[in-house]
């Protein structure tokens, strides 16, 4: 508007951030990707990312976080559609954010000793008669631990669009004779949709790349790109190929966020600026 | 309360349950005077005691606490400046490129700003300790300042400030009496988000960091490699204790902003 001379006040920072922080480093993981570990220009990196292993790991990577994301989003959505009935829903949903508050490690650390030979779990199933299990080091605590940690970025978004909702639309779809399924799906689920995507955004792509949880509950015997990215960096130091890696995650990112964006920004356009 | 039916609070009720108990059974534990987290033996406060005498660990803790004020402050401060430039873009393609561009931060994966951070650190020769650390921490909490920002400033109406400045409002009073009052809870849920994404995060710090300087999760994670020490679980039982604490603080705070402002609002 009318803030000609204050503009580089507020410009000058933030770009910056988006010169430093967000081009240079995706343009040094490319331009990393090209160079083996003795320094030569190279494009065996992407050679050996399409041999077996990497593909094999590539897609159990996708797999699990498939996994992660569905069973997130299927606890998530009645958790928040639930919170927004509640009389003090800012209060509960403050409940529903403390745990994401407690650092990621110590509630990790936790079900180290939940899910152990004997923890209480066990413990429990030994009284229901099914006996002691290995929970821990298995793909089930894998994906569990990860819900469990991801569930409130869930929540977050769509119980924020959820109490967006314009309430005449319900009562509209209702005295239109719709019942409550119709309801959901034909208005809430279509009106709340753009929460559910950037849900989706905040689970599915960390879920790639998770890499401290495979390490102190599945064992190692999960490996996502993320732990692939983590042990050529710091433990091989073969930092060419973890960033060639890393340049397929960005990619498989930039796929997800064009799946899960396109359609919201529009959406949300039609409705604000004009 | 009475909206509720029984299921729906069977539901949540059981969600809270599984949410919480991982925290309480660390707690729990804490005050085991034994060394594990199976057998209670009896109750005993050795465990906050070693807390409190290991003087290394309560460094890492200052360490992080630190790191995350002072990002968290830094971030909301560029990240406002930030939402207020998106807001007075003219050109839309310009301003949906800048936003992609904010949000790349939020939905990369950590390990890849953790990655990519570590080669620009090492390159233009940041020290990797708390510098790079800290620097980290700003760069990556950002976007979500600007996240939370924005759609406040978006939800104001641009004839609230015709309507100040038409009744004789300085630019500046523009900004502190209309702007800022306005998009106040936005502020203040992105200060808080910085905070706790800075205190959560692990991979970034763990690319980052140097031999000398360490957060809490980064020792945490050496710690729980090497097996089950109760004194993690005495320093989740404070941590716990700060954080509900923090809470409370916070939703105080909240409540006395949005009760004036929801009468704007309407």
């Amino acid at each position: 508007m009318n803030n000609k001379p204050l503009r580089p006040l507020y410009t000058v920072p933030y770009a910056a951030w988006i010169i430093l922080f967000v081009i240079a480093p995706i343009a040094l993981i490319v331009y990393y990707s090209f160079f083996d570990l003795a320094g030569n220009l190279t494009l065996d990196n992407y050679k050996s990312f399409f041999s077996s292993v990497y593909l094999k790991l590539t897609i159990s990577s996708f797999w699990y976080a498939f996994l992660i994301t569905f069973f997130s989003l299927l606890f998530a959505y009645p958790t928040a559609y639930f919170l927004t009935k509640t009389k003090h829903k800012q209060l509960w949903l403050l409940l529903i954010i403390i745990p994401s508050w407690i650092n990621l490690l110590l509630k990790t650390y936790a079900f180290i000793g939940l899910f152990g030979l004997y923890g209480p779990i066990n413990a429990l199933l030994e009284v229901m008669g099914i006996g002691e299990q290995q929970i821990l080091f298995t793909d089930f605590s894998f994906v569990f631990v990860s819900v469990y940690i991801f569930i409130p970025f869930m929540i977050l978004p769509i119980f924020n669009a959820l109490d967006k909702l314009n309430h005449t639309l319900i009562d509209a779809s209702r005295d239109l004779g719709a019942n409550a399924w119709t309801t959901f799906s034909r208005v809430i689920w279509p009106l709340t949709l753009n929460g559910v995507k950037s849900g989706i955004q905040v689970v599915f792509i960390p879920a790639l790349s998770l890499f401290m949880i495979t390490r102190l509950i599945a064992g190692n015997k999960v490996i996502t790109l993320g732990t692939a990215i983590e042990q050529q960096f710091l433990v091989t130091q073969n930092w060419g190929m973890g960033s060639t890696i890393a340049v397929f995650l960005i990619l498989f990112m930039f796929i997800i966020m064009l799946i899960t964006n396109g359609k919201e920004k529009g959406a949300s356009n039609n409705g604000k600026t004009k | 309360m009475g909206k509720l039916s029984k299921l729906p609070k069977i539901y949540l009720t059981v969600v809270f349950i599984i949410l919480y108990a991982p925290i309480f059974y660390l707690i729990f534990y804490s005050f085991n005077s034994g060394g594990g987290m199976s057998d209670f033996e009896s109750f005993s406060l050795e465990h906050y005691g070693a807390v409190f005498e290991d003087t290394r660990l309560l460094v890492i803790l200052i360490n992080t606490i630190v790191v995350a004020l002072l990002s968290a402050l830094v971030s909301t401060a560029i990240g406002v400046l930030g939402a207020v430039a998106i807001l007075f873009m003219r050109n839309k393609a310009m301003r949906n490129a800048v936003l992609s561009l904010n949000n790349i931060l939020i939905v990369s994966p950590d390990v890849i700003i953790g990655a990519s951070f570590l080669i620009l650190f090492t390159l233009i020769g940041v020290k990797l300790g708390f510098a790079s650390v800290l620097i980290s921490h700003i760069a990556f909490s950002i976007p979500i300042v600007v996240i939370m920002v924005l759609p406040k400033l978006q939800e104001m109406s641009p004839s609230l400030i015709d309507a100040a400045l038409d009744l004789g409002a300085t630019k500046r009073d523009v900004l502190t009496r209309v702007i800022i009052p306005f998009i106040k809870p936005g502020i203040l849920a992105g200060f808080f988000l910085a905070l706790t994404y800075s205190l959560d995060d692990f991979a970034v710090t763990f690319f980052v960091t140097g031999n000398g300087f360490s957060t809490l999760s980064v020792e945490i994670y050496s710690m729980a490699r090497a097996g089950i020490t109760l004194t993690i679980n005495a320093l989740s039982g404070l941590i716990f204790l700060v954080t509900v604490v923090l809470v409370i603080g916070y939703y105080m705070i909240s409540r006395k902003t949005k009760s004036p402002l929801a009468g704007v609002r309407k």
